[in-house]
């Protein structure tokens, strides 16, 4: 699957929740089958700062691939870079770096990438964003 | 049906009463649905007195003050005083001249720190504040002991946020100059016992500062029986514009003070070899000020008198008694802040959720809270949490509003614990 094939099958899935509790219904599922982060990966360095709530985002580089392991100590941010990361996880370092993100704005998430908001979603796309960057001008992970 | 021929209601109380109907930013969906708005903590809605008030002013007398001799100047620039007398009478200051305006709670700290500290806090002195304070009443403090080399000592709190007052009077000895403790605190609710604090400080000969922000609409202030030193609080916490604040300052430290910032207003002879500043209340007050704001608080203070403080502090103690009641039902809710005495706010936390979480699944219901350490980080590590949830009161919030936050808290509890 294509990075635009993973967001139109989210935007899908989304496409029948009716109201907002119905999202955030599903947000919070989508955090609960996010997989584990190893606990040691849970370093300060890789929390990504503006978030009202603690989110770890810690990436591999592995066979040319760019994979990410994430948490939070609130299951809605948790859910929120869970879906970040099932678009963005598992690809070259380019195509992330190339990836135009639709599917937050047609799930009626736009709201949550203002940069006045505390959620730090934008924060999370960026922080990705950076990663894929470096990787793919340096072929070095950043420190 | 059968009706009632006495109505029992105080004018608060009565559901739908005028007090309501005055305020037209509660009237409005959100998410489609009612809005319940319980972050009167951060600020208060506006009542169409003050909204009016504001309009008023742009309308008929615009001007800059204590400048010009035409009509529209004197026009504006009685309105100010009035509102200063206002406000004077409010808290019962002896004179109006102990009433400075400024842009609100945090410039009036930042004022008493820097023009108090210039004057009395050298080298090896310390300021007292207590681990309650929101930041605004922690950092000016901090910035003041840094520059002159002096100690902050904090006073502790115990379990249920309850100042500890035998460990205040181990601080003082003779290096103390200043306390400053808030009234009422912004993220527990507790009223702290000032005028045992005041009496303890000024036996040690220390001044003391009150921070009065989220005090001054919810119980009667007499800053002459309270006998402090400095109090200070916001025009928008209560029901007043942003952007204003008063700071009572007794006329003798006022005059021993040196002033704040230099510019037009606070001067009476300037010439480059030396200035000589004005009297009190200008020498304080530099530049052009928030000549509107100042104002219209005026119309906040009516408005909040002409219900009566006291009414005020009666009902909207009903609601947190209420609203603290039906919470403790609720077996998964921990509230934070459990001092005796309390006013307005209630935190908590639900078990086994951030809230954060519990924070935006409400605001999707319609209900407005704060979520977030609420600018008091040294209470969080207290209580070892990220942060709370804060539902707090105003005189226009119901106890419908309260079932109806309560329900929405069950169904965010049922989604995420
Ligand atoms: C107890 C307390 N002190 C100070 C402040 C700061 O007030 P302002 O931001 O209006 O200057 C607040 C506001 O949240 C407060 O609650």
């Amino acid at each position: 699957m294509t990075i635009n094939e993973k967001q139109d099958e989210l935007i899908e899935e989304f496409e029948f929740l009716g109201d907002w509790m119905d999202k955030y219904e599903h947000i919070i599922e989508e955090a609960k089958e996010l997989p584990e982060m190893d606990p040691k990966l849970k370093q300060d360095q890789y929390i990504i700062k503006g978030c009202q709530s603690k989110v770890w985002l810690f990436p591999e580089y592995k066979d040319g691939k760019l994979i990410f392991y994430a948490d939070s100590d609130a299951i809605i941010s948790k859910g929120l870079v869970g879906l970040i990361v099932r678009v963005l996880s598992g690809y070259t370092p380019e195509e992330i770096r190339d990836a135009e993100l639709y599917f937050i704005d047609r799930i009626g998430l736009k709201e949550h990438l203002s940069p006045t908001r505390s959620n730090g979603l934008l924060a999370m796309v960026k922080q990705i964003k950076l990663y894929a960057l470096a990787l793919a001008s340096t072929k070095k992970m950043p420190t | 049906m059968e009706i009632k021929s006495e109505i029992n209601y105080s004018y608060l109380e009565y559901q739908g009463a005028p007090v309501r109907h005055e305020f037209p930013a509660l009237h409005q969906d959100v998410f489609g649905k009612p809005l319940i708005y319980l972050d009167n903590a951060a600020t208060t809605q506006k009542p169409w007195k003050v909204i009016h008030a504001t309009n008023k002013y742009y309308v008929e007398m615009n001007s800059n003050i204590h400048r010009g001799v035409h009509y529209l100047s004197q026009k504006a620039t009685d309105a100010y005083e009035i509102s200063r007398n206002t406000i004077a009478e409010f808290i019962n200051a002896r004179q109006s001249k102990e009433v400075i305006f400024t842009k609100g709670t945090t410039e009036g700290i930042n004022l008493v720190a820097d023009c108090f500290g210039r004057y009395a806090v050298n080298e090896g002195d310390s300021v007292v504040i207590t681990s309650l304070e929101h930041h605004s009443n922690i950092v000016p403090w901090q910035m003041l002991c840094e520059k002159r080399n002096a100690t902050l000592k904090v006073i502790p709190i115990d379990e249920n946020g309850e100042i500890i007052l035998d460990e205040f009077e181990k601080l003082l000895d003779e290096t103390v100059k200043i306390v400053a403790v808030s009234y009422v605190s912004n993220t527990l609710g507790t009223i702290n016992p000032v005028k045992e604090i005041i009496e303890l400080a000024h036996k040690n000969g220390s001044a003391v500062l009150i921070d009065a922000a989220q005090a001054v609409h919810h119980i009667p202030i007499d800053v002459q029986s309270l006998d402090c030193d400095f109090l200070v609080f916001s025009g928008h916490k209560m029901y007043g514009p942003t952007g204003i604040g008063v700071l009572y300052g007794k006329e003798e430290w006022l005059n021993k003070i040196p002033p704040y910032q230099g510019g037009g207003d606070m001067i009476k002879t300037v010439t480059f070899v030396k200035t000589e500043y004005n009297d009190l209340p200008f020498k304080f007050e530099a530049g052009t000020p928030h000549i509107e704001g100042a104002i219209t608080l005026k119309a906040a203070v009516d408005f909040i008198r002409e219900i009566g403080i006291n009414e005020i502090a009666r009902f909207e103690a009903g609601l947190l008694k209420y609203a603290t009641e039906q919470v403790l039902q609720l077996p998964e809710v921990q509230i934070i802040g459990t001092a005796k005495a309390k006013a307005s706010s209630l935190s908590l936390n639900i078990r086994g959720a951030h809230p954060y979480d519990v924070g935006v699944l409400l605001d999707k219901m319609g209900i407005a809270v704060r979520t977030g350490h609420h600018c008091t980080q040294p209470i969080m590590d207290f209580f070892c949490i990220p942060g709370t949830v804060r539902a707090s009161f105003a005189v226009y919030n119901t106890m419908e509003e309260i079932d109806k936050f309560l329900e929405s808290l069950r169904r965010a509890i049922k989604m995420l614990v």
